[in-house]
């Protein structure tokens, strides 16, 4: 699936690993939050950059202690109006000061990427036939912001106070 | 056994249609009662085309007597338009006021308490 | 009022485009419905029964006649000619075409007006005391802060997904005209032990399948910190409210599930969190420049009116209807000056609908007499919060020949009625012509007077839009195997007394109910202790059996 990052297709340096599968050679993997609990250490282990992926019900909370080592955390969204992922990723970014890759994956539209990108994602899933003129119209919609999140852009009353 | 119609609204406008002979038509008088619940699924099977061409939406059957009055209120109120009466203000009895419609039934279940 | 500057001007533009850019992809078939449902919802705009309905925001219900003639426009020019003013402070339009809207909401935008988030599951149009900045029992006008949480809350990239919607209303008067305690989230502007002015929130409350009263999550909110605490209960909501089942999904399921310690815990740690961020936090320049924008007209030095009675208010004006006087005007903070109802309930009307003649009209009149508002309440009428008693003979005869003078405000024939299965497309059964009857049957001002206050609402589905549970006496609108049914409910309250209504028993047909009601209400005659206790009162007071007994038929002294 093409992988959207920093504003730019690239090569996924992960791979989802599903649970009972074993471990690709020479590329980072991307696991389930209960796989990574199980197998923590035998991950970190391999040298590769490691990646957890949470359901939707999976509060990151649980990670806080790891999240040093984590290179991604993969937010999915099991149906678009699933929310929860926007407060997971403004909590990994503003509470847990996580710096690494939130990569969005799952049922997501177009007319979300916008609220995605100001609560901390940075990476998308995104389907075959996907421009990237389209993501950087997404992004480019609405040109100013009312309230602060995660992307620390300044809001309209930051503006107004010049 | 029950007849049924099909019903949907057109996407552009919202406007309330039913199905006849393959296509569509705008007030109930004209739609097709299907007195068959095979030619009722397939009518409805056929309709989804016309979902896929984002032409309308919302298809779905619904039981009419054998009169063609629809079982439910809220059919007979969707072909007729609101059926309020107001003296003072309104001018939106509907598209459909307009169009001949068969006349409310009694209410067959209304059982005095 | 507020006014938009160059930023709220161009948001609300680019989101007309967004939402233009959306429609265009719904038509090409880019979005299926099942994506482009939340997008349009949340631009308040619905496919109903017959048609699309429209549904634009009267933010905290203040309206400017410039306003007011665009709304008008709107009517005439792409739909029926007419507007529906609801529970929430919106105006709905019930006939617009898809392909319109987007040219719609471009009208509305040159006058500071939009759609969005007047449905879908995020935070809704934010609602306020309609006699905000008026009433002469208010601690402060709600409508500042209804405006910061206004701003804050548009397109909020976390919350525009939550479990269900929100709603939030404001409040800052000792008496709720606002119906706080019956909204997801509710601001009551409080002073606190030292004299300072801040909020009491509460959570919780709403109405529909599983109504609750709304409970206290904080007692004092300092001002500045008010957005962070608010943050702080949705951040709650979205992580927890539950998504398994659209019914439990509201937060009054979760606060009632986490209950009120554990709840204010929560949010505790949340407020503690983004407060010390300072990343929400209001200044005090900023509430100051918000709070100028609503600063009131300058009331002349008015003389009293040496007819006032008891309580302030004028009882005998030459010219004026002395019904109009007793219900439909009311007590202002300024000398001289008084608060009027326009009902939107002629005896045989729809409620809360307006003509767009008659929005025209009240435009005019608006700025003959120098009035910069009009008020949209939750109770589905107008009303001019600034007018000179002397004013009033000119005012009343004008509304007179209008249709908008009925001197019924806040008495039986004042009813609250959703739109129904006339329209909606959830409805179970019509409210507009309950409505009707049960006005018609009580349209004798002098029995209605005789009554006194009494609050009927009525809902065509349990969704509840009509406020039935907080009706004195609320009607219910059930399906009976496609036949309309009607429960009915007594001792409801919407107000600072807030309270659900009891359900009596089974329901009654469509040509029952008025004369159920009428039972209830002859019961509540015989049962009273006196003209000054309200049919609420009686309620409490002797409960629901000896109702009951009559509603369904049987004499009131066989039963009590
Ligand atoms: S209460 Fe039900 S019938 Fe009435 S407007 Fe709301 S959803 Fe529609």
């Amino acid at each position: 699936m093409p992988l959207i990052r920093g504003g730019q297709f690239v090569d996924d340096p992960f791979f989802f690993v599903p649970d009972g599968k074993a471990y690709p050679d020479e590329k980072g993997a991307i696991v389930t939050l209960a796989r990574f609990q199980g197998e923590k250490e035998t991950l970190f282990a391999r040298g590769l950059p490691v990646g957890v992926r949470l359901a939707s019900s999976e509060n990151p909370q649980v990670l806080k202690a790891d999240l040093p080592r984590i290179a991604a955390v993969v937010l999915e969204f099991p149906r678009f109006r699933d929310g929860r992922p926007f407060s997971w990723a403004r909590m990994l970014r503003t509470r847990f000061a996580f710096k690494g890759e939130i990569r969005a994956t799952g049922d997501f539209l177009y007319d979300q990427l916008a609220s995605m990108a100001r609560t901390g994602f940075d990476a998308f899933e995104v389907r075959q036939d996907f421009a990237l003129d389209d993501f950087r119209r997404a992004l480019a919609e609405m040109t100013n912001v009312y309230q602060p999140s995660a992307d620390g852009r300044r809001t309209i009353r930051d503006l107004r106070a010049g | 056994m029950a007849r049924q119609m099909l019903t949907a609204n057109r996407l552009r406008d919202g406007a309330v249609l039913y199905w006849r002979g393959g296509g569509w038509v705008e007030t109930l008088a004209e739609g097709e009662v299907h007195a068959d619940p095979a030619a009722a699924d397939a009518a409805l099977a056929a309709a989804q085309s016309f979902v896929a061409r984002n032409e309308v939406v919302g298809t779905y059957l619904f039981d009419v007597q054998p009169d063609g009055t629809p079982v439910k209120e809220r059919e007979i109120i969707r072909a007729r338009g609101p059926s309020v009466r107001d003296p003072i203000l309104r001018k939106d009895g509907g598209k459909q006021a307009a169009a001949p419609v068969p006349p409310v039934p009694e209410d067959p279940y209304n059982v005095s308490i | 009022m507020y006014r938009y500057d160059e930023f709220d001007a161009r948001f609300v533009a680019e989101r007309v485009e967004q939402f233009r850019g959306q429609v265009a992809r719904r038509l090409t078939g880019e979005l299926t419905e099942d994506q482009f449902k939340p997008l349009r919802l949340m631009n308040g705009l619905y496919l109903q029964l017959h048609a699309y309905m429209l549904r634009v925001a009267v933010p905290y219900g203040t309206l400017s006649p410039k306003q007011l003639r665009m709304l008008a426009h709107v009517a005439r020019k792409y739909d029926k000619g007419y507007g529906h003013f609801t529970t929430r402070q919106n105006i709905q339009f019930n006939w617009p075409r898809l392909v319109d809207v987007p040219d719609i909401l471009a009208d509305l935008a040159t006058v500071e007006m939009h759609a969005i988030q007047t449905s879908g599951n995020c935070i809704r149009n934010v609602t306020a005391d309609h006699f905000a900045g008026a009433a002469a029992d208010e601690i402060e006008d709600p409508r500042p802060i209804a405006e910061i949480i206004r701003q804050w809350s548009s397109l909020h990239p976390e919350f525009s997904f939550l479990p269900r919607k929100f709603k939030i209303a404001v409040s800052g008067a000792a008496h709720d005209r606002a119906a706080l305690k019956f909204h997801d989230m509710a601001v009551e502007i409080v002073r606190n032990g030292a004299g300072e002015t801040g909020y009491r929130v509460y959570v919780g409350g709403g109405m529909g399948r599983t109504p609750y009263v709304g409970y206290v999550v904080s007692d004092f909110v300092a001002k500045p910190d008010i957005l962070s605490f608010l943050e702080a209960v949705m951040r709650v909501y979205n992580e927890q409210g539950r998504r398994d089942n659209l019914f439990k999904a509201r937060i009054k399921i979760l606060a009632n599930a986490l209950g009120a310690d554990e709840m204010r815990r929560q949010v505790a740690v949340e407020f503690e969190e983004i407060r010390t961020s300072g990343t929400l936090t209001v200044p005090a320049e900023e509430l100051a420049r918000i709070d100028a924008y609503f600063a009131p007209p300058e009331f002349e030095d008015l003389p009293d009116d040496p007819a006032d009675g008891a309580d302030g208010m004028p009882r005998d004006i030459p010219g004026v209807d002395p019904d109009f006087l007793a219900t439909n005007v009311h007590p202002h903070r300024a000398k001289g000056y008084c608060i009027v109802t326009i009902s939107l309930k002629p005896i045989g009307g729809v409620p809360g609908d307006a003509t767009a003649e008659q929005m025209d009209a009240l435009a005019d009149l608006m700025d003959e007499h120098g009035m910069a508002e009009i008020r949209v309440s939750h109770e589905q009428n107008l009303v001019l919060p600034h007018v000179r008693r002397k004013d009033l003979p000119a005012i009343h005869a004008r509304l007179t020949e209008l249709g908008l003078a009925t001197p019924n405000a806040g008495l039986i024939t004042d009813i609250i009625a959703c739109p129904g299965l006339d329209y909606c497309d959830l409805a179970n059964a019509r409210s507009i012509p309950i409505a009707q009857k049960i006005a018609e049957r009580f349209a004798d001002l002098d029995r209605q007077h005789h009554i006194g206050e009494l609050k009927i609402k009525i809902s065509g589905c349990i969704n509840a839009c009509g406020h039935h549970h907080a009706g004195h006496i609320g009607i219910l609108g059930v399906d009976k195997k496609g036949v309309e049914f009607y429960q009915l409910q007594l001792g409801g309250s919407g107000a600072e007394d807030a309270s659900i209504g009891e359900i009596l028993g089974p329901g009654f047909g469509k040509d029952e109910i008025a004369d159920a009601v009428e039972r209830v209400v002859e019961a509540y005659l015989t049962l009273r202790q006196g003209p000054d206790e309200r049919f609420l009162d009686t309620y409490r007071r002797v409960g629901i059996v000896p109702f009951k007994n009559v509603a369904y038929g049987q004499d009131l002294h066989a039963a009590y």
